[in-house]
């Protein structure tokens, strides 16, 4: 969690970062790219869903947007609109498949991969207008520790950090949250292993990064990080056929050994870390 | 209609003797100038107790309270804009010894001579108060990593070359440890927090012998060979696994 702050009057706060991570705001992040990390938000998204909450998926990954692609989805009026001020948040705002909802980056948003003053502005605003609306605000975040993507990070009270069983995509994971701790003194990160060879296995590779960070991240005594297994997702024919198929797996195939490995990891999250009001 | 509130003011009603005898122990002129408003006046002299309360009566430079507002306000900056701030904590080393030996006239003569000396190594936008006893402290806005280090030496061997005329016929020389920790960027920290890393920093310098500077290092973001080696043993794990047909799902 970040360090919790000063006062200041309400007057101050307005143009200010805000003072906490927000509450019920997960971060979806990874080391690397391609581990699935838009694929674990939609259907992680869509098993919460079946859980009984509001849920909202932004597409925070502004640069390298695939969120539409992911949903079949390709509205006219996206976040790029918002940012620039030609739509309400509200008409960005798209029923997905899978019950949930999503706000979809969009093309444009390219000249959004550089944290200016103003797009973190822009981000908080928006932020601060969903988050009293739903549940739960999935961010599907970029890849890695460039400023936006730590500055998303930042935004959420929980990260969820996904990593594949392959050499670059640990030692990428390993770096995120070493970063993650060091900036954003982040105490606890929830790893997801997408693709494990079996049941269990991802378990071993969540001990792992956790020994090594605790020989090799110093921190004050008291202050290190904790990763806690939130599950695994396993190799499952199903899962790429619905991803060529564009569907949600929640949807297509829930009962597959993938799909009620997700739906597993929402009923820990249920129990965990968003207990229904 | 209730009459409307009465806005004059009458200076003879307020009892400012204290405040002026303060200002006027400072060198500043107390009472009301001529042709100066009473509304001025009263003004002029709340200004001025404000930036006495700031100051440190014995050296001329921001005192605690300052300091610490300024450092909420620079956790503020850093929040917002990214910036690299860094924060020094300096302490006179064996200050004590000089107070024993010479009395404490000398010792505040030193004291006075490391201020006046801090406050020329530094730019104009960065704020040196004294923090304490011996201890002082500087915050230096827009500092990159690179350069912190030589700006903390630079104030080391500057104050190491005084000839401090500590009392008459007695000129002393002393050095001082210095501990520094920049504000983590994007991310709102506390004061106390920044203080306690730099006072780590400061304690780290003393404890290695005194006279120099420890910087907190900047998180080492590299993934050496060793941490990737241990990352891979788990997924030979996983892989001996993986290669085993009877525990594969689907693959």
């Amino acid at each position: 969690m970040n360090d919790v702050v000063s006062p200041s009057t309400p007057a101050q706060h307005a143009d200010k970062v805000p003072l906490k991570p927000l509450g019920k705001v997960l971060a979806v992040t990874s080391g690397k790219g391609g581990v699935g990390k838009t694929f674990v938000s939609a259907n992680l998204a869509a098993a919460l869903v079946k859980r009984g909450y509001k849920v909202l998926v932004l597409d925070a990954d502004l640069g390298l947007a695939n969120l539409d692609v992911v949903l079949n989805l390709y509205p006219k009026i996206t976040l790029h609109d918002v940012f620039t001020g030609k739509a309400k948040l509200e008409d960005a705002i798209l029923p997905a498949p899978g019950g949930f909802s999503v706000l979809l980056a969009g093309s444009g948003m390219v000249e959004y991969s550089r944290l200016t003053p103003e797009v973190r502005g822009e981000f908080l605003r928006i932020m601060e207008g969903l988050v009293p609306h739903y549940d739960v605000v999935l961010l599907d975040t970029g890849a890695g520790i460039s400023d936006v993507v730590l500055f998303a990070v930042s935004l959420a009270s929980e990260v969820l950090m996904v990593a594949t069983p392959e050499p670059t995509s640990l030692t990428d994971a390993y770096a995120t949250i070493k970063v993650l701790v060091g900036q954003q003194q982040r105490q606890t990160v929830r790893v997801i292993v997408n693709q494990a060879a079996r049941p269990g296995s991802g378990a071993a590779i969540t001990r792992q990064l956790q020994q090594v960070l605790d020989r090799f991240v110093v921190t004050e005594p008291g202050r290190g990080v904790k990763l806690v297994h939130l599950g695994d997702i396993p190799v499952d024919a199903e899962v790429r056929q619905a991803i060529m198929r564009r569907q949600l797996l929640m949807q297509a195939v829930p009962g597959c050994p993938a799909g009620q490995a997700i739906l597993q990891i929402a009923g820990t999250l249920q129990k965990d870390v968003i207990p229904r009001p | 209609m209730p009459p409307p509130p009465d806005t004059s003011l009458d200076l003879t009603a307020l009892r400012l003797d204290d405040a002026l005898a303060l200002l006027r122990h400072d060198g500043r002129p107390g009472a009301q100038q001529a042709g100066e408003s009473p509304a001025a006046y009263l003004q002029r002299v709340i200004d001025d107790l404000c930036e006495l309360s700031l100051k440190d009566p014995l050296t001329g430079l921001g005192n605690r309270r300052h300091f610490l507002s300024v450092l909420e306000r620079a956790i503020e900056t850093v929040a917002r804009s990214g910036d690299s701030m860094l924060l020094l904590l300096l302490d006179i080393d064996h200050f004590k010894s000089i107070n024993d030996a010479h009395g404490h006239l000398a010792g505040d003569q030193v004291l006075q001579a490391v201020a006046a000396c801090l406050a020329g190594c530094v730019r104009p936008m960065d704020t040196v108060a004294r923090y304490g006893g011996e201890e002082f402290a500087v915050i230096l806005p827009n500092c990159r990593p690179l350069f912190g280090r030589a700006v903390a030496e630079r104030i080391r061997q500057t104050i190491a070359a005084l000839d401090i005329a500590a009392a008459p016929l007695l000129n002393v020389k002393v050095t001082v440890s210095i501990g520094g920790a920049y504000a983590p960027e994007w991310v709102r920290s506390t004061a106390e927090l920044w203080i306690e890393r730099a006072d780590l920093q400061l304690y780290r310098a003393k404890a290695a012998g005194r006279n120099q500077v420890h910087l907190e290092q900047p998180q080492e973001l590299a993934v050496s060979a060793e941490e990737k080696g241990l990352l891979f043993d788990a997924l030979d794990l996983g892989e001996a696994a993986a290669a085993d047909p009877d525990t594969r799902v689907n693959a």
